[in-house]
């Protein structure tokens, strides 16, 4: 230590030169062009297994997530497999972590269609990993199947959307919220592009209905911090907080907002994020009596569901719950093959022209494809956290509602974009 | 009124936590002058351990309190061990032992990983820790009172330690003048392993406070790595108070600025705050005047 000569700023320099080159070998990820750009990446049907991509974060704060929509991914096709798989051919599975890092997804999308040539991938959650590899499926014009209700206003020609758009869980949970009384809403949600926009629709809904966001604030993916953000949720005199955090900001944001003497009964959250796994992980304790917002519950009625959640358990362990992502998911695989089937080849552009009117028997009730904005007609369902961590269902919309990605039947959404 | 009172509780607690997390470094880097990035890593080692013991202490309060000591053991073994491997080699040169202990936390990282799995894990509360007290509409959430308590107990064992035991005496001359306290007959190198060994087994009582904040991950430590630099850096290196007062001051600062301004803005003006400070005064907030440390 005698010949010791170090610097504060020379420290800084060190660790600012470490963080820095991280953030430019992400970069590098992006942008790697390819000189084919632009013509369609040949998907390999020859032999008699077909290659299907899943692109899940398996590692990072997301993996508390997206880890369950790749088993249930892996559970449909393997059930695809056993019945004799598609088009006479099997399905063989290829994974990629996105290591909840956009760049990364990007990059592990480029490499499932070129190197491993798949015929379809399926995977993402946050909005911000479809966003980063939505270019690469438009380049390649290969198909991407995403699993996870999201913020709308999308409709790329290359994916289909099998979660939620906003038509089919946020704003019938506003009207939810509307019905019970709770007009005054605190927006808390995770720093990216979901929340940013579901809250800007939830805004526009509330001053066309009367209802008043009383305060708004962003953490960043990851944040466990929340003392502030709860503090003012509590003095800003809000009747329900609309939750869309993501990932395991969840986990502290709710042992803080129990902490701090708020419940369900004084300030209910309403949640669009989190499902059976994430209640299971956060802890019942902190979360017993809350709000969700989904289109499939694992206590959902149906033939179809208890055969899913008997699958499931029976494959991954019985005490695994089973989501609304994780169901979108699985019919998202189900729903491909039919395409496929349909249209008699793995062709892109056939698969899409075949996509319209699709239906499939799934856990959350019947499911029709919409062949224009290529989402899935689905039931929204409110439901309360129960002592034993599932959810039970509250309200439903009763019927299919059709999917709406820009919104363009609702007056007041009309200056949205 | 009760916003200010709440809001500097938050801020004190945001200030706890800084410290805790700091605590151990300000031995390493402080006193040391060891550039450690796998301090973090430390920090989840103790998380984890606590998550292991709830395992098979199904009692929450009772698994916690025995993950203290053993979460300290556990780090500082890892950190004792790191110092053998590796640092001990290299006190020559401290931008190489920045990138060494960076490789070393990226293999404790996937070290936990492999062990533990990606995903993050959660651990109980014991009851008693999940409430809170209301004095006058000021509300005290028991997990931060907890968290201020055994950040303040740290600070005094450790302030103890340095001043009073033989130890702290033999650490202090090393750090003041090594050649000379060769000279006098102190095992410098003896020294310099138990010191690492308590500052890393502080990082790990800090992984047990973080339980009961936010989740447990492989990649947990990596979050709470730069602000425990920026607390030593700015507290000024080689002194215990200084580490103090700068905790406090930027979680006040930081719970202030996010209550009146967003997360975002309110990290970007700390920052910000910190560089002016630093142009301003570059040694930190206070400074230890020895013959050794530029």
């Amino acid at each position: 230590m005698s010949g010791l000569s170090i610097s504060r700023r020379g420290l800084l320099a060190g660790v600012s030169a470490l963080g820095a080159s991280a953030a430019l070998s992400a970069c590098g990820a992006k942008t790697g062009e390819d000189s084919s750009a632009g013509s369609a990446a040949k998907a390999d049907t020859s032999g008699s297994t077909v290659k299907v991509g899943l692109l899940n974060s398996l590692s990072g704060t997301m993996a508390i997530s997206e880890v369950t929509v790749h088993n249930a991914l892996l559970l449909a096709v393997e059930e695809i497999n056993a019945a004799g798989g598609v088009l006479g051919k099997k399905l063989k599975p290829v994974s990629q972590d996105g290591a909840s890092d956009w760049p990364t997804f990007a990059e592990k999308a480029e490499g499932l269609i070129k190197d491993d040539k798949v015929v379809a991938t399926f995977g993402c959650w946050t909005s911000a990993s479809r966003k980063a590899v939505k270019p690469v499926f438009e380049r390649y014009k290969s198909l991407l199947f995403y699993p996870v209700q999201y913020e709308g206003l999308e409709q790329s020609p290359y994916i289909f959307y099998t979660g939620a758009t906003t038509n089919q869980q946020i704003v019938p949970a506003l009207d939810y919220l509307k019905k019970q009384g709770l007009t005054r809403l605190y927006l808390v949600g995770s720093d990216y592009v979901f929340p940013r926009t579901a809250n800007k629709i939830i805004k526009a809904y509330a001053e066309a209905n009367g209802m008043k966001v009383v305060g708004e604030d962003y953490a960043p993916l990851g944040s466990t911090e929340f003392s502030t953000i709860v503090n003012k949720v509590k003095d800003s005199g809000a009747d329900a907080v609309f939750n869309t955090l993501n990932g395991d900001s969840n986990v502290a944001f709710f042992k803080e907002y129990k902490s701090s003497g708020l419940t369900a009964k004084k300030m209910p959250v309403l949640s669009v994020s989190i499902a059976e796994e994430e209640v299971k992980s956060i802890g019942t304790q902190y979360l017993e009596g809350q709000l969700t917002a989904w289109n499939y519950y694992q206590t959902t009625p149906g033939s179809a569901n208890s055969a899913f959640v008997k699958a499931y358990q029976a494959k991954y362990g019985k005490d695994r719950p089973t989501s609304d992502p994780m169901e979108a998911a699985y019919i998202s695989v189900h729903l491909w093959k039919a395409m496929v089937e349909k249209a008699g080849s793995f062709d892109v552009a056939k698969v899409k022209a075949a996509s319209d009117g699709i239906t499939f028997d799934a856990p959350e009730g019947e499911v029709t494809v919409d062949g224009t904005t290529q989402h899935v007609h689905k039931t929204a369902r409110i439901g309360k956290v129960g002592a034993d961590g599932l959810i039970e269902e509250v309200w439903n919309s009763g019927k299919p509602i059709e999917p709406d990605p820009y919104l363009k039947g609702y007056s007041w959404a009309s200056g949205l974009s | 009124m009760t916003v200010i009172l709440n809001q500097s509780f938050t801020g004190i607690s945001i200030g706890a936590v800084l410290l805790l997390i700091a605590l151990g470094l300000t031995l390493t880097f402080g006193q040391m002058g060891v550039i450690n990035m796998a301090h973090g890593e430390f920090i989840m080692a103790g998380a984890y351990t606590t998550y292991v013991l709830q395992q098979s202490i199904s009692a929450a309060g009772l698994s916690l309190l025995v993950a203290l000591p053993l979460a300290f053991l556990v780090a500082g073994t890892l950190g004792a061990l790191l110092e053998w491997l590796l640092i001990r080699r290299l006190y020559t040169r401290p931008l190489d032992t920045l990138l060494v202990t960076w490789g070393f936390s990226l293999m404790l990282q996937q070290l936990a990983r492999d062990i533990f799995g990606a995903p993050n894990v959660q651990t109980r509360a014991p009851d008693l820790l999940t409430g809170h007290i209301s004095v006058g509409g000021v509300t005290f959430a028991n997990s931060r009172l907890f968290i201020l308590g055994l950040a303040l107990l740290c600070v005094l064992g450790l302030t103890l330690v340095l001043r009073l035991t033989p130890l702290g005496r033999r650490i202090r001359a090393v750090v003041q003048n090594r050649d000379l306290a060769e000279v006098s007959g102190i095992a410098s190198e003896r020294v310099d392993r138990t010191t690492f060994f308590i500052g890393s087994g502080l990082a790990g009582v800090a992984g047990v406070a973080l339980t009961l904040v936010g989740p447990i991950g492989p990649t947990m430590g990596t979050n709470y790595i730069v602000d425990a630099f920026l607390v030593v850096v700015v507290g000024g290196i080689g002194q215990l108070k200084g580490s103090v007062i700068t905790a406090f001051v930027l979680g006040v600062l930081q719970a202030v600025l996010e209550y009146s301004t967003t997360i975002s803005v309110a990290k970007v003006a700390v920052l910000v705050a910190i560089v002016a400070f630093l142009q301003w005064r570059p040694q930190g907030l206070y400074t230890l005047r020895t013959r050794s440390l530029a």
